[in-house]
């Protein structure tokens, strides 16, 4: 038996600031964790990872994260998924200063 | 110190130009990400967690105000105003954009410095003696030797596509300051019985997943035999190392599974045929790089306003007591700037305390500046009469703080607030370390530690050796750190041995104050230090202060 899909969201660097971004149901590359497409389907997974890394010129080193759904939007459920969508914790820099 | 000559100048600039290229090409699409990426990382360029990281490498950790004026100006202009100054004496800009990267290759080539081979499986960084050429104990200075293995080494065409990437460290002093037990080749000067100098050869330390003491192949190398023996430890690496497996391709699973015995031969065997082919032209050029690195002319001048200041001042004295080394001339003192103020991230200095430090350098010491590998600034010249002036400039600029040597001196790697490897994070474990000790006004009285702490198994933060070594990890989802005693990365090196389960991220502080207070309270007297202490007992008492009398067993 093959273990349950726990919901995704497609994650990557943009190539030329290495920001972390999250694609969104419309094909938009976010910021926020929050407006990234929840993928509940594996096969539908799998399409828009490919997707994802297709955008050569736009992202790096797209994959799939877990997440959960949120009042807000999907949230992050591991630690590490967390700290990217913040930054560093011993500054106030990258996402929670640029987007303060 | 040394500084490049026409070839060293025009390979870096090539350099420079080719990679400038392949940004474009790889920005316009004409390289894939996994052909770009190879090419990157030969230039020092890795992507982390939140941005891109331009690794720098400061060859035997030597810097001179120039270049340290010129990691500020980066720092300022394509960085966020600070570098992180590195366990393998480099310096990491954390949040560099890719197309500013060629700007920022071609403003290090013009002060000669360059992040060629700061990744890859090649020969890395050597590293050496942050004390190097002033330290009183010294046998010689060791950077000659490191500067001619820098040379050998670049872009040497047999050795760019190792199993795996290959650490150097070089003493010149039997106090190792320098953890060559723990590198895959460690070079320790020693003199033979007619007094000539040469070197104790150690080969496949390691820390990492597999953490091991390098084994000695060679007490007594002569000088003139030096080059031709690691390239003789490389040329048997390169044809036996395992190519297989990642985890298992460094030199110290080489040596593990080959046996010392026969690597040694094997080393020994390469290094008759190719002794010969060394016809005296790298001796010639060490005479050179030798001349280079003549120690500076030292002033001849009274040390009373040292004396004075040490009786009257005590904020002087309890800083002179922690950060100062001791000089060969009795005039002078070496100098540990700590990066390390309680709160602070380790290792980091703003783009003005570069400054600042550069400035101090040229006014001070004799335009010498050193990193250590302990992520601290040394200025290795200083006349005992300016210390006075220059700690009062440092303490202005945050850079006064005294506790070199003592627990809140913290190593730390960048951990999950910036490397992508990293199970965990590790720097706000220091901060917090360092900030609690500081409340409780304890880490005088606690003495001589070292807290090293890495926030994978990679061992970045060389827990292994740290006299208290903290390991984070992940969980089950949740960061945890696993804690090691006794652990030595001097000439009486040692791994540290585990405590038992780990600690959840806000339950590592008052475990590291509960082994400190059960070391209070079982040490012999206040002279006896930690590691001391440790050696005597053993984990036994330490245990107990982690996990009571019965947890240990149920924890387990």
């Amino acid at each position: 038996m093959s273990r349950r899909f726990t919901p995704k969201i497609v994650t990557a660097n943009r190539l030329r600031e290495g920001d972390v971004v999250y694609l969104t149901a419309d094909d938009r590359w976010s910021p926020f964790h929050h407006e990234a497409e929840l993928i509940e389907d594996e096969a539908h997974a799998q399409m828009r990872l490919l997707h994802a890394s297709a955008q050569k010129l736009l992202v790096v080193g797209a994959y799939l994260a877990d997440a959960k759904p949120g009042p807000n939007g999907p949230e992050p459920t591991h630690f590490r998924e967390e700290f990217r969508t913040r930054g560093p914790s011993n500054y106030n820099h990258g996402k929670q200063a640029d987007y303060a | 110190m040394y500084s490049y000559s026409e070839f060293d100048e025009a390979f870096v600039r090539e350099r420079v130009a080719q990679f400038t290229q392949q940004v474009e090409r790889r920005l316009d699409g004409s390289l894939t990400e996994d052909e770009f990426r190879p090419l990157r990382l030969m230039n020092g360029l890795y992507l982390q967690l939140h941005a891109y990281m331009l690794r720098v490498a400061i060859p035997y950790g030597t810097i001179n105000p120039r270049q340290m004026r010129q990691l500020a100006h980066i720092a300022q202009t394509w960085d966020k105003g600070y570098g992180h100054f590195t366990t393998r004496q480099n310096i990491q800009f954390n949040w560099p954009k890719l197309e500013d990267v060629p700007k920022m290759l071609q403003a290090l080539a013009d002060v000669g410095m360059h992040a060629i081979q700061t990744s890859g499986n090649c020969v890395r960084n050597v590293t050496a003696d942050h004390f190097a050429g002033a330290a009183a104990d010294e046998i010689e200075d060791p950077r000659p030797v490191a500067e001619l293995l820098r040379q050998w080494s670049t872009d040497h065409p047999e050795f760019q596509f190792l199993p795996r990437k290959f650490k150097i460290a070089i003493t010149g002093s039997p106090n190792d300051r320098a953890v060559t037990r723990a590198h895959d080749i460690g070079l320790r000067m020693v003199r033979n019985a007619k007094g000539e100098p040469g070197f104790e050869v150690i080969v496949g330390g390691g820390l990492g997943r597999t953490p091991m003491i390098g084994h000695t192949v060679r007490d007594f190398l002569p000088k003139a035999d030096l080059l031709p023996y690691v390239e003789a430890v490389l040329s048997v690496y390169n044809t036996l190392g395992r190519r297989d497996n990642k985890y298992k391709a460094r030199i110290k699973i080489t040596v593990h599974e080959t046996g010392k015995e026969e690597i040694t031969r094997l080393i020994e065997d390469r290094f008759a045929e190719l002794r010969p082919l060394f016809g005296g032209n790298d001796q010639k050029l060490l005479a050179e790089i030798e001349e280079a690195f003549a120690p500076p002319a030292f002033r001849n001048a009274p040390t009373d306003a040292y004396d004075a200041f040490y009786k009257a001042d005590p904020t002087f004295r309890s800083w002179a007591d922690t950060n100062l080394a001791t000089h060969r001339n009795a005039q002078y003192a070496i100098v540990t700037i700590s990066l390390k103020a309680h709160g602070a991230t380790p290792g980091d200095a703003t783009a003005d305390q570069m400054r600042l430090i550069a400035d101090l350098a040229e006014r001070y010491g004799h335009s010498e500046i050193r990193i250590s590998h302990e992520q601290n600034v040394i200025l290795p010249h200083v006349h005992k009469s300016d210390l006075p002036t220059l700690h009062a400039a440092l303490a202005k600029a945050g850079l006064g703080t005294a506790n070199v040597g003592l627990l809140s001196d913290i190593i730390a790697c960048p951990g999950m607030d910036y490397c992508s490897l990293a199970t965990a994070r590790s720097i706000p474990v220091a901060q917090e370390i360092a900030t609690r000790f500081d409340e409780l006004k304890l880490e005088h009285e606690i003495g001589p530690l070292k807290i090293k702490i890495s926030g994978c198994i990679n061992a970045c933060g060389h827990h292994h050796v740290g006299h208290i070594g903290i390991l984070g990890l992940d969980r089950a989802g949740v960061e945890n750190y696993q804690i090691t005693l006794g652990g030595d990365g001097t000439e009486t090196a040692a791994i540290g041995e585990k405590t038992g389960p780990g600690f959840a991220y806000d339950e590592i502080v008052p475990a590291i104050e509960r082994i400190l207070r059960a070391y209070l309270e079982v040490r012999q007297s206040p002279e006896e230090t930690f590691l001391e202490t440790f050696r005597r007992t053993g984990i036994a008492p330490f245990k107990a202060a982690l996990y009571g009398e019965e947890g240990e067993k149920d924890a387990a």
